[in-house]
């Protein structure tokens, strides 16, 4: 199943792109060096100048700062918030889908009810009480908080879709031959879970960690803009939410918010194309394929067809 | 349209079959599975088996409401006295500390009784003051933003969701064909726009540069505050454009992914080519055999998203700076207003109930094996 996955054109696409964002996440203070600029170097003689403008390949903010390299910087802090959260998300839904999947009963129930509950209520608003307080605790006035904790509490909140789908795949794995035949050997639980089980879920969980990195990002977004920041760390969300704040929008200046926006949405397109061609792995029946191979198919048919009558 | 080349099959006995005379044609087996009680009896158990899953949810919401403020680093209930004392300049009267300490904690109580005290005061509606719109009540507050939210998630869920499910049918319908080999990556783009981000670029085109909508509100200050009112109700959708524009653009793509992947997998039923072989109507096929099928898992998904639906909405609101519990949220946080944020919390949560319930009730009533199988 593994191969299918990355023989999947669109796949391939959605990795790709998603490689060339870790690549500049990575390699970030690199890049920022061929630019020439550091995030946070002021150009007191390029104040808020559009793209292409005294060397400034994406213009600057309005304190003269280079929207490139801090596009750049931004990769790495909301990379790293999406990553972290991501884990924890995925650490936990694993846990809890592919127990609750495979042990079933009460215990089952138990986990599918908690699941449930955390459900239906809407996650981003409890993250955002959640921050609130933090962030409230360190005193009158300060809003900030370290990104590894911003990441924890979109973690935390961020588990029941993956619970669910987890534990929707574990029990359709739970009753294939293979299963009732490890059993039958006598295999541990432990052991099936973790040799037998697992190894099967691998290709959906890694999907659905890219889905997760994205909804990390997204959150980490979304609270930045609503006033929870991550003092001092340069994200996407910190551009979009200092444009805002600092007036890019009134005044036009487009390169300062349209770039942020840009790249979080491209990761989160390799994100779904990936998933896509994950669907298309495990249902075959979404494969559209391309419709050239199909009519030279049924060319082929009606030769046949001809030919024998 | 591509003829497929289909072997004439014969059959594989002829002459008249031997029926069995026992049990399958016997009348108690025939026709659906019957519960004792008919459907209908069905339906209301199945009903009832939900409401009694909400209410666990609804009193867990409650309970984490409570726990949340008692397990976050410092005191909370000490910093919503202070920023009293703060804003009226003197010091908080002992009916207010009580009314804080019920909410946030009391160090002297143990912690069943503030549980009970708790739930008194979530019966009652009663959530002590705001602290940053002092002494406005914060179940006021809550009044005059929630309407505003549910008219923007409501009617925003529902539009985004038939446009969503409308094209995502015509999409999966003929798979691989160029209106879908074009639209599928451009709205898988689309829809990986942050919601907020969107908002913005919207306002800045037009509102800032069009000047053709408002930038902020929910209707105009001018008019007559009145929902009786004509002029009134025109500048409520006037104002509220922009935001459900950017809601129904964020929403509809998901519906359209999930609508055309499970249409994909219909219209390779037999049934479908059962309707064909008939001699049916095209339209009659797509809408009646294939789309009511594939519809299912989108009412299913109605009921799952809307937690989702409204942490976007809280985003939007903050953008547009619309007059909605999303704004309040945003106020309640940045000022360190701990009551209104707490109870905004649990309201947003009764709404994600209420708006499952519904999405449920649909599904019954679109499928009745949900209630015939237990």
């Amino acid at each position: 199943m593994f191969e299918g996955f990355l023989k999947n054109r669109r796949v391939q696409w959605g990795l790709g792109i998603f490689g060339a964002f870790v690549f500049v996440a990575v390699f970030g203070d690199l890049l920022i060096k061929l630019v020439g600029w550091g995030p946070l170097d002021v150009d007191y003689d390029a104040l808020h100048t559009g793209p292409g403008h005294g060397g400034h390949l994406l213009g600057t903010t309005i304190s003269g700062q280079d929207v490139l390299a801090q596009l750049i910087s931004g990769a790495r802090g909301s990379m790293a918030v999406g990553t972290l959260s991501a884990l924890l998300a995925i650490a936990l839904g694993a846990f809890i889908g592919v127990s609750s999947g495979f042990f079933g009963g009460t215990y089952d129930t138990v986990m599918n009810g908690i699941t449930n509950v955390f459900m239906t209520m809407p996650s981003f608003a409890l993250t955002l009480i959640a921050a609130g307080y933090i962030s409230a605790a360190g005193g009158p006035g300060s809003n900030a908080m370290g990104w590894a904790l911003m990441a924890f509490l979109i973690g935390i909140f961020e588990w029941p879709g993956m619970a669910r789908y987890l534990r929707a795949q574990t029990l359709t794995l739970r009753s294939r031959d293979w299963a009732m035949a490890t059993k039958l050997l006598g295999e541990s639980r432990m052991r099936m879970i973790f040799s037998e089980v697992f190894p099967h879920l691998l290709g959906i969980v890694s999907a659905t960690f890219l889905r997760a990195i994205m909804a990390g990002i997204l959150a980490e977004a979304g609270l930045n803009f609503l006033g929870v920041s991550t003092g001092g760390v340069i994200s996407w969300g910190t551009m979009i939410t200092n444009a805002q704040n600092q007036g890019a929008l009134t005044l036009g200046w487009w390169w300062w918010f349209l770039t942020p926006g840009l790249a979080i949405a491209f990761i989160g397109t390799a994100a779904a194309l990936v998933n896509f061609g994950l669907d298309e792995v495990t249902n075959p029946k979404l494969r559209t394929g391309n419709a050239g191979a199909v009519n030279r198919f049924i060319k082929a048919q009606r030769r046949a067809a001809r030919a024998s009558a | 349209m591509a003829q497929m080349v289909v072997e004439p099959t014969t059959p594989l006995g002829s002459g008249p079959r031997a029926i069995p005379t026992e049990a399958p044609l016997s009348p108690r087996h025939t026709g659906r599975l019957r519960l004792p009680g008919g459907l209908g009896a069905g339906r209301a158990r199945f009903f009832l088996r939900r409401v009694s899953a909400y209410l666990v949810v609804a009193w867990a919401a409650v309970t984490l409401n409570f726990i949340i403020p008692r397990f976050m680093p410092g005191d909370p209930a000490e910093a919503v006295l202070r920023r009293i004392q703060f804003n009226t300049g003197r010091a908080p009267l002992h009916s207010e500390i009580e009314a804080v300490r019920r909410i946030y904690g009391d160090p002297q109580k143990n912690i069943i009784g503030q549980y009970f005290d708790y739930w008194s005061g979530v019966i009652h509606f009663d959530f002590g003051v705001s602290t940053t719109s002092y002494p406005t009540p914060v179940s006021e507050l809550i009044l005059q933003a929630l309407p505003w939210t549910v008219f923007l998630v409501g009617s925003t869920t529902l539009i985004a969701w038939l446009i969503g499910t409308a094209l995502g049918a015509l999409m999966g319908w003929k798979p691989g064909n160029t209106f879908d080999s074009i639209f599928a990556p451009v709205t898988t783009f689309f829809h990986a726009f942050p919601g907020f981000w969107l908002g913005l670029v919207l306002l800045w085109i037009f509102a800032i540069k069009l000047q053709w909508l408002p930038v902020s509100g929910g209707y105009d200050p001018n008019v007559p505050f009145s929902l009786g009112n004509f002029w009134f109700v025109l500048s409520v959708i006037f104002y509220g454009a922009l935001p459900m524009f950017a809601l129904i653009f964020i929403g509809f793509n998901g519906w359209l992914f999930s609508m055309r992947n499970v249409m994909v997998a219909t219209v390779t039923e037999d049934y479908v080519l059962l309707a064909r072989a008939k001699g049916l109507k095209e339209s009659t096929i797509l809408m009646r055999y294939a789309a009511r099928n594939a519809l299912l898992p989108n009412v299913t998904g109605l009921a799952m998203a809307i937690g989702g639906v409204i942490g976007g909405t809280v985003l939007i609101e903050a953008v547009f700076t619309y007059p909605g519990m999303g704004f309040l949220l945003q106020n309640a946080i940045t000022q360190h207003d701990f009551p209104t944020m707490q109870t905004v919390l649990l309201m947003l949560t009764a709404c994600a109930i209420v708006a499952n319930f519904v999405a449920d009730s649909i599904y019954v009533l679109l499928d009745p094996r949900v209630a015939d199988t237990n």
